[in-house]
């Protein structure tokens, strides 16, 4: 299926064609495309130390040096109690554009870090390899076919839910991606194996670098170090309203051993960072078609470790932003009476009814031909 | 020229012109023999033998090897090796390691500086190994060594210590066609993984599971052939490995050892943790598990489950011995056919050490050429987390591609490529050193600036000098010439080990059919 897709992109029509597609739609009065920005917390973050059930007496038997107190937290009202390092995040659940989806898991949970995240990244079950993301699979209806490419990747090497055929490109500096380009050439060679990969490689090179081209200069000021700088790129990108889907990663969230002063710095980078996102999608109008994600392979096991960190466990939380998400929050509260026999947390919510309520209420495609299974999409996008 | 200058020419000028034809002489005569050799190699199969199981060679080596049969190769690549580097290892290998609390101690401005120096220590070393590898006489050891490196990750960022990173590259490289069951016990008991696994703070009434899940998803068994109360079990029976904190070697602490009655993968008993590794060397899994890896390393992306399960059953009946798996895997036919099917994407490493090695390149900024490594995705002594780099198709996504791309072309750009240059391999300029010091000072002086600083400072150096006309000669072509058919088949052949995938015209100079060769999605294979 998706050799065919490449073969007629490769023709060079698709690009007249789907510009003449974006043409009709814009003549149609449609409105901008929709972004789903993807923020990757690599390592599995720490549910319970980032929202916090300080009302449970239970948290702070399991986690008697770990557990946050007092001004370790910070309260946005009477329900939600957060790190204090995601302070910066008030203004988004003050304007009702930020949702807390809590207990996100799935059935028989693996705890394995790659395993984990390849469950989560190709939205399989527990027990089932899929070779295919699940957004390389949506984006392989043809329904990205009118953008420059099916997504970009900023800050990781693997393509992640966009693996397997998508039309993606990884990239660290977009300026500097343009520069590099022209030394990729457009191939017209039928190949197999690792060259047929390495040409396919060449030829969304060239596509993107003729159409990604951010041209804006921005008064938002980004959070200074690496995943700041990410975040700018991912902003640049978005500019350019020509990808649907920008994945950021930011790693180092496996706290085997000294997890409070890890967390709290990474956890400080994501709260200024997707404020630092808004302000500058807002800057270039794009603030109000777009959806933000995070998410992580895993969440940590509730009792803490004696290295002061955390190992590896089960259901963790999302967070989602945009002045188009259902506000609040959803799910369950962590059951820390009733955990299972490693003493991790069971799932309220499957992220694959997240991925469902993306697919079909964000980008408006049959979730459950793509996901492969029906999943009640989460009520996550606002009617 | 015309006829009456030509019959001027002095008799220098004759004897040049006379020997320019010799590399064509030469290749006859080496074809001659190598038609006298039943069964063997040829250029073309001793090239790939070479790339695959080393480096890209230069034409010197492949003439070397193109009249051995493949059993021959396999024996001589096997009985090449060695068990410790050539090059003079770094100058602070044993310098003292001061605790981090005693550092905190000594104030602020000391932690400080001691990070920056680990720092420049880490760059040191992966700039020690890569010379290494590109001056070595034996690539396998090198490329096993690597291997291992990629197995039994560690990294430095965790680990801190430079001085422990290079314990273990001497470790991985002392075993590294020894034997795989004494490496485990090895790896297991060495400091950098110690730390790296959190063994160090695994203890009888706090277990921590980080190196029992490690060892056997992704050291032994492989995802799915345990279960988490294996891992529980096995945690317990690691607990108390531990460092001596002054020395920071190994050493067992039987007060935080767990000495009670473990089952592991159905095995019970009163197991420490070499017992656990025992039971994992006994499970036919792992066996399997390392010769599959060793499969995609080597001989195909597509392992063949058959053949996998043989070599694996004399690997583990062998004992483990690495080369009883390494001499069936490398007389597999893939290794010395040209098939796309067959092709392996290069690792950055071995796309840059091969260029340098089969260009006889002068490495003029051996700690670019580091930097240069990491911007592909490949920063030695510091894989991406404990799986490592996934490698295979993986390498290649737009943005290492493009990294790839540059840096060959930047190659062979004419100024860089300049005249001839002495055969000295690493040697470093005056002018070169003083500019590379200077980035490296600049990033170690300023904290604000700190590695990413000396990385960009860095990138901007050309790492490799090539003398372009020396290279085009041993295919019979020169810079400033038309290459003509035979010219652009024979640089073809030497260069990749596909057909190109846009061969070079008969009128293309001698300059840009390289650069369109090494430009060529072929060229990122082996």
């Amino acid at each position: 299926m998706n050799t065919t897709r490449r073969q007629f992109l490769g023709l060079g029509g698709a690009a007249v064609a789907a510009f003449r597609f974006a043409d009709l739609a814009r003549a149609a009065g449609e409105e901008k495309p929709r972004l789903l920005v993807l923020l990757e917390l690599r390592g599995g973050n720490d549910g319970l130390n980032t929202v916090v059930p300080v009302e449970d007496g239970r948290y702070f038997d399991l986690r008697p040096r770990l557990g946050l107190r007092d001004d370790a937290v910070v309260a946005f009202d009477r329900s939600l109690t957060l790190h204090r390092s995601l302070a910066a995040l008030r203004p988004l659940w003050d304007a009702k554009e930020m949702a807390v989806i809590e207990g996100v898991g799935y059935p028989q949970p693996n705890l394995s870090h790659f395993r984990s995240i390849e469950i989560w990244e190709t939205a399989s079950a527990s027990n089932e390899v899929l070779q295919q993301g699940w957004l390389a699979r949506a984006a392989a209806t043809s329904a990205f076919a009118r953008f420059a490419a099916d997504g970009v990747v900023i800050g990781a090497a693997d393509l992640g839910p966009l693996a397997g055929g998508a039309r993606a490109v990884s990239l660290s500096d977009p300026e500097r991606f343009a520069r590099q380009a022209r030394l990729a050439k457009d191939g017209q060679v039928a190949a197999r194996g690792a060259l047929a990969h390495v040409i396919q490689v060449e030829n969304d090179i060239v596509h993107a670098a003729t159409q990604l081209r951010p041209d804006v200069t921005w008064q938002t000021e980004f959070p200074r170090g690496g995943f700041g700088t990410a975040i700018e790129h991912a902003a640049a990108i978005a500019s350019t309203r020509k990808v649907p889907v920008i994945r950021v990663t930011l790693a180092g969230f496996d706290t085997h051993q000294n997890q409070l002063n890890t967390q709290a710095q990474l956890l400080r980078q994501v709260g200024e960072g997707v404020v630092a996102l808004r302000a500058a999608l807002q800057e270039v109008g794009m603030w109000e078609n777009t959806l933000v994600l995070t998410y992580s392979e895993f969440g940590r096991r509730p009792h803490e470790n004696a290295s002061g960190g955390t190992d590896h466990g089960t259901a963790g939380v999302m967070f989602g932003f945009g002045p188009r998400i259902a506000a609040g929050r959803i799910g369950d509260r962590p059951a820390l009476a009733r955990l299972d026999e490693n003493g991790n947390l069971s799932f309220s919510v499957d992220f694959r009814s997240v991925y469902s309520a993306v697919l079909n209420d964000w980008f408006g495609l049959d979730s459950e031909r793509i996901l492969g299974h029906r999943f009640k999409p989460l009520a996550l996008v606002k009617a | 020229m015309n006829r009456i200058e030509r019959d001027r020419r002095a008799p220098a000028r004759i004897l040049a012109d006379f020997l320019r034809g010799v590399p064509l002489l030469v290749l006859l005569l080496a074809l001659q023999a190598w038609a006298a050799t039943p069964g063997a190699l040829g250029p073309d199969g001793a090239r790939l033998f070479l790339t695959r199981t080393g480096f890209a060679p230069s034409e010197a080596d492949v003439a070397r090897w193109e009249n051995l049969t493949q059993a021959q190769a396999v024996d001589r690549v096997l009985s090449e090796t060695t068990r410790v580097a050539g090059q003079p290892a770094p100058g602070w290998i044993d310098e003292t390691i001061v605790r981090p609390k005693d550092l905190r101690a000594m104030g602020q401005d000391v932690l400080k500086l001691e990070r920056q120096t680990q720092i420049r220590y880490g760059l040191e070393l992966r700039t020690w190994w890569v010379q290494e590898m590109v001056t070595t006489p034996t690539p396998l050891t090198e490329r096993m060594t690597l291997f291992w490196h990629n197995h039994f990750v560690s990294a430095q960022p965790k680990v801190r210590y430079a001085q422990l990173m290079y314990r273990q590259n001497v470790l991985l490289r002392n075993q590294a066609l020894g034997n795989f069951g004494a490496l485990l016990h090895a790896v297991a008991h060495d400091p950098a993984m110690l730390i790296y696994l959190d063994s160090v703070s695994n203890r009888r009434d706090a277990p921590n599971e980080n190196f029992a899940r490690e060892v056997m998803e992704l050291f032994t068994l492989g995802e799915g052939h345990y279960s988490e109360s294996d891992i529980k079990e096995a945690a317990r029976a690691f607990s108390g490995w531990s460092l001596d904190a002054d020395r920071f070697t190994y050493v067992f602490r039987p007060r935080l050892h767990d000495g009670g009655e473990k089952t592991v993968l159905g095995r019970r008993g009163a197991w420490d943790g070499d017992d656990v590794l025992n039971i994992l060397l006994e499970q036919p899994a792992t066996a399997e598990f390392i010769v599959r890896k060793l499969w995609l390393e080597f001989v195909s992306p597509q392992p063949d489950p058959q053949r996998v399960r043989a070599i694996a059953q004399r690997f583990r009946s062998s004992g483990y011995e690495i080369r009883v798996a390494l001499r069936e895997l490398f007389m597999q036919p893939e290794l010395v056919q040209r098939d796309q099917d067959n092709a392996l994407v290069k690792s950055p490493v071995e796309l840059v050490v091969g260029l340098i090695r089969q260009s006889g390149a002068e490495v003029t900024h051996p700690n670019a050429l580091t930097v240069r490594l990491a911007a592909m995705g490949q920063n030695l002594f510091s894989a991406p987390n404990v799986r490592g780099w996934p490698g295979g198709d993986a390498w290649i996504t737009t943005q290492t591609l493009l990294a790839r791309k540059q840096f060959l072309e930047t190659s062979i750009a004419r100024a860089n490529g300049g005249g001839p240059v002495a055969p000295t391999m690493m040697r470093t300029g005056d002018g070169n050193a003083a500019v590379e010091k200077a980035a490296l000072d600049k990033a170690v002086a300023d904290p604000a600036a700190r590695l990413a600083g000396a990385i960009q400072a860095l990138a901007q150096l050309q790492p490799t000098r090539i003398d372009l006309a020396a290279w085009l000669k041993s295919a019979g072509a020169f810079p400033e010439r038309a290459v003509g058919d035979a010219g652009a088949k024979t640089l073809a052949r030497d260069l990749l080990v596909l057909a190109p995938a846009s061969p070079p015209s008969a009128e293309a100079l001698g300059t840009d059919a390289l650069r369109g060769l090494l430009l060529d999605p072929v060229y990122q294979l082996k």
